[in-house]
């Protein structure tokens, strides 16, 4: 009895996992995407998926716009901003020292925290009921439509990904972008370009992430952007930062990771799990789950 | 007694062997070149003495002790010092300050005293500043030792190298090709300033170079590396006239 | 020697300054409060360019450290009713010895990836705290005396100050900057890089450990809410704006900074919101910092006003 009461929390567990892992999954696919073309951390990512998600509140509640419509708007309000952002505050400092560069992505983060705070107030909000919940019971687990919706919409959206970027014309020039930067301009990619598509896709994934969370938890504020980014940034870090599977990896293992540590130790040593595994990663396999080491010629 | 022996020294990288069964004898005041067609593993033979790699196997004895296992920064304690192909300077920094920090591991003073300025502090900076100024008069560059070293022209910036691989005391000096990037007239003054360094300085000099009219100018013996191998050594005449070696660089068959 | 000197009496002559307005009330209170922080801040600021400017080594970590130092100098305060300068000591060895605990294995890592390593450890410090009751857990660690005075706080600056800037002038101090200029050929000179980036990295958090000491003692209390990673992006935005590698630039920023926060006190949101306008309209017009990586010295002055020309060649 025993033993059964534990595998069955050890699923339960699992299931909640996945579901929070795919939220951090497409996140830290942005991460990757942007890190792998430009080397940028971009740490206002996390704020675009809070953007995002007030972008769904906002299309839900005034727009009364249905679940998916609501997705297209934020996502491509998403990409707006994103490309916006790439465009006014990146792009002028490329070629300058990275830390510069990361010095003003935590600017623009700040900016959209704190300038969201006077937009929409500091306090929580509560996302509207899209679905109907229902939950299902099969031998003894609980899942709820939340959860499927989660699962279905990133599996979607990560399939769309993969193609694009393995089978289209743009993807293949992102890929160059990404392996060499210079050749890639010398072959006719006009680099600018392919950076900016990167934001669209990478922010337009958040805020979709950012709409599941506001259905999944139901509320929503400003700095609800900050640990999931984070968090999503160790997963894309665990998969091999750079590399588009290994986000997809990474941010679902974290979500397991995490819901097993919340379940079977302690809810507050969950976030410590997280930076505990970013911290052994980066020591003894720095380039990822799946990515490749390299060194300095010398 | 050799001031360097390497026998039998080999490094692969993944399966590849860089460098294989590499073997050199060089005595105390030589002034020897190790020339060989691109890709032959003459950086990597520098890297391994310096310890940058760690040999897959062999042994490399200097002044009668070994230098495997040995970090970079022990192999120059222990009395080698080296440039690199693609200039390596403290870029940022005044001249002065570039050779300045080739003395750090001769100064005695301690944290404490640096912080409390006390002891030996004063002394020793004067000490340091005195000796890094002679080091540049040498080099011609002392009336360049306020200049940040990346604003110097190219030919300057390998002489500051050199300087500041000299300012580290060594009894070995490993040049990475020196004259990389340099017009003919460069070439013959640093030919000059190479042989006046060992002749002044009592100095031994191992140098990596593809100028052949350097290499058969300045040196005494030569080693030719070719697939990680040593294919043959002797005097600038010997080595010109060596079919071995002319198959290297030519590809022809002769040996 | 005598550079030395004149800086002492340059600032006991401030410190009289400031002293007597404070005294006369010229000064209130809430200006008080804020050049305490502005000395807590360029202790923060001064250690953190140390690692991060001269031995270029990134570290988003700071305030990990410093809530080492401003945790265990109240225990040895509060609960073992030690005197301040105990506790300010224990803070800042505790910070110290875990410095170095964390920067032996981390700082093999380089650039981003150690920014991020850094980033993580500071959050492990600060969840681990949560988590001990003996230190009051998430409502942190209250009735805390006010032993932080302005003058405490205005010494262990300086000493800060002196101590990072004599370390810098030396040839440690070299040793180190020869690390962030060119890794390699620091090692090709002898330089033990680990040992250095070690050294660098231990007195860094050292001194976050006294400023977190001398912020506990004021303001009461030690929440682990202080100490985010937030806290670590405030300091290096300090180090970067002021110029990396510069001592005078992150000290003009600290009060700088501190300054524009305390003036906008009353609209929290805009404060954050021009905060960060100026952080990215700052990088992309001057990504260098304030002074870059030189120091703010009256030679210089006298440079700018002798004629720029000399200035704007090595501004290039």
């Amino acid at each position: 009895m025993e033993a059964s009461s534990l595998t069955q929390q050890f699923f339960q567990q699992l299931i909640n996992g996945i579901s929070l892992g795919s939220i951090y999954a497409l996140i830290a696919l942005g991460y990757t995407m942007v890190y792998g073309i430009i080397r940028l951390i971009n740490f206002a990512h996390g704020d675009i998926y809070m953007l995002g998600a007030y972008a769904g509140y906002f299309a839900t509640t005034f727009f009364k716009m249905s679940f998916f419509p609501a997705l297209i708007f934020s996502m491509v309000v998403a990409s707006t901003v994103g490309m916006l952002i790439e465009r006014l505050a990146y792009r002028p400092l490329r070629g300058a020292p990275k830390i510069a560069i990361l010095i003003t992505a935590i600017g623009v983060s700040l900016l959209l925290e704190y300038g969201g705070m006077i937009l929409v107030t500091p306090q929580p909000r509560t996302f509207p009921e899209l679905f109907s919940t229902a939950t299902y019971n099969f031998m003894g687990l609980v899942v709820n439509s939340q959860q499927i919706v989660i699962l279905v919409v990133s599996l979607a959206l990560m399939f769309i990904l993969t193609y694009v970027v393995n089978h289209t014309k743009v993807g293949k020039a992102m890929r160059a972008v990404s392996f060499d930067t210079d050749a890639a301009r010398l072959m006719g990619i006009n680099v600018d370009r392919i950076i900016s598509f990167t934001f669209a896709i990478g922010s337009s994934l958040a805020a979709a992430a950012g709409i599941l969370v506001g259905i999944y938890y139901n509320s929503i504020d400003p700095l609800m952007g900050i640990m999931p980014g984070l968090k999503a940034f160790v997963a894309a870090v665990l998969g091999g930062i750079g590399v588009i599977p290994g986000a997809m990896v990474g941010g679902v293992l974290l979500g397991v990771i995490e819901a097993l540590v919340s379940g079977f130790l302690s809810s507050t040593f969950r976030d410590a799990a997280a930076f505990i595994i970013l911290i052994v990663i980066l020591l003894f396999r720095p380039a990822g789950l799946f990515g490749k080491n390299i060194r300095e010629k010398v | 007694m050799a001031l360097l022996k390497i026998n039998k020294l080999t490094k692969e990288f993944g399966g590849l062997k860089a460098v294989a069964n590499f073997n050199i004898e060089i005595n105390d005041g030589e002034l020897i070149g190790l020339i060989g067609p691109n890709g032959a593993g003459k950086t990597t033979a520098f890297n391994l003495m310096t310890g940058v790699y760690e040999p897959t196997s062999g042994e490399m004895l200097f002044d009668g002790k070994s230098l495997v296992g040995l970090k970079p920064y022990e192999v120059t304690q222990r009395g080698i010092a080296r440039t690199f192909q693609n200039i390596r300077l403290f870029s940022d920094l005044s001249v002065l300050d570039n050779v300045k920090i080739a003395y750090h591991f001769h100064v005695k003073y301690g944290l404490w005293e640096s912080v409390l300025r006390v002891g030996r502090y004063y002394s020793e900076e004067d000490m340091i500043e005195q000796k890094a100024m002679e080091c540049l008069k040498m080099f011609k560059l002392d009336d360049r030792r306020d200049e940040i070293a990346k604003n110097l022209p190219y030919g300057e910036q390998r002489r500051l190298e050199i300087a500041r691989a000299l300012a580290a005391q060594p009894k070995l000096l490993l040049l990475d090709e020196p004259a990389a990037g340099m017009n003919p007239q460069e070439t013959h003054e640093l030919m000059e300033m190479i042989r006046w360094i060992r002749d002044e300085l009592k100095l031994t000099i191992l140098l990596i170079e593809h100028d052949m009219s350097l290499v058969m100018g300045v040196c005494e013996r030569i080693y030719v590396l070719d697939y990680g191998s040593i294919i043959a050594d002797g005097t600038p005449a010997e080595i010109r006239n060596n079919p071995c070696v002319i198959e290297a660089y030519l590809g022809e068959e002769v040996c | 020697m005598k550079r030395d000197l004149m800086g002492i009496v340059g600032a006991v002559a401030l410190y009289a300054l400031l002293m007597g307005l404070i005294e006369s009330e010229v000064i209130g209170a809430f200006w008080q409060l804020n050049i305490v922080l502005i000395c807590i801040n360029i202790i923060l600021a001064v250690s953190l360019n140390l690692i991060t400017g001269f031995t270029g080594q990134f570290s988003i970590g700071h305030a990990g450290f410093m809530a080492v130092g401003a945790y265990l100098s109240a225990v040895f305060t509060v609960k073992l009713g030690l005197p301040y300068i105990v506790g300010i000591l224990a803070g800042a060895a505790g910070a110290a010895i875990l410095g170095f605990a964390i920067g032996l294995p981390t700082l093999r890592l380089k650039g981003d990836y150690l920014a991020i390593a850094t980033l993580g450890l500071g959050e492990i410090i600060r969840i681990t705290i949560l988590n001990i009751p003996y230190v009051g857990g998430a409502s942190g660690l209250m009735g805390i005396p006010r032993y932080t005075t302005f003058t405490w706080a205005f010494f262990l600056m300086v000493i800060t100050v002196l101590f990072i800037k004599n370390f810098i002038n030396s040839s440690h101090g070299r040793a180190c900057i020869s690390i962030r200029e060119n890794e390699i050929a620091a090692e090709a000179m002898g330089v033990d890089t680990t040992k250095y980036k070690v050294i660098a990295f231990t007195i860094g958090a050292t001194f976050a450990g006294v400023a977190g000491g001398l912020f506990s003692h004021y303001f009461y209390i030690a929440h682990p809410a202080s100490f985010t990673f937030m806290k670590s992006f405030d300091i290096l935005t300090m180090v970067v704006l002021g110029g990396m590698g510069s001592i005078t630039g992150s000290i003009t920023t600290a009060i700088l900074l501190t300054y524009i926060s305390a003036e906008l006190a009353s609209y929290p949101e805009w404060r954050m919101v021009i905060y960060a306008l100026l952080l990215i309209v700052l990088m992309i017009y001057r990504p260098q910092g304030l002074f870059g990586n030189k120091e703010l010295s009256l030679k210089l002055f006298s440079r700018i006003l002798g004629g720029g020309q000399r200035g704007a060649a090595e501004n290039k």
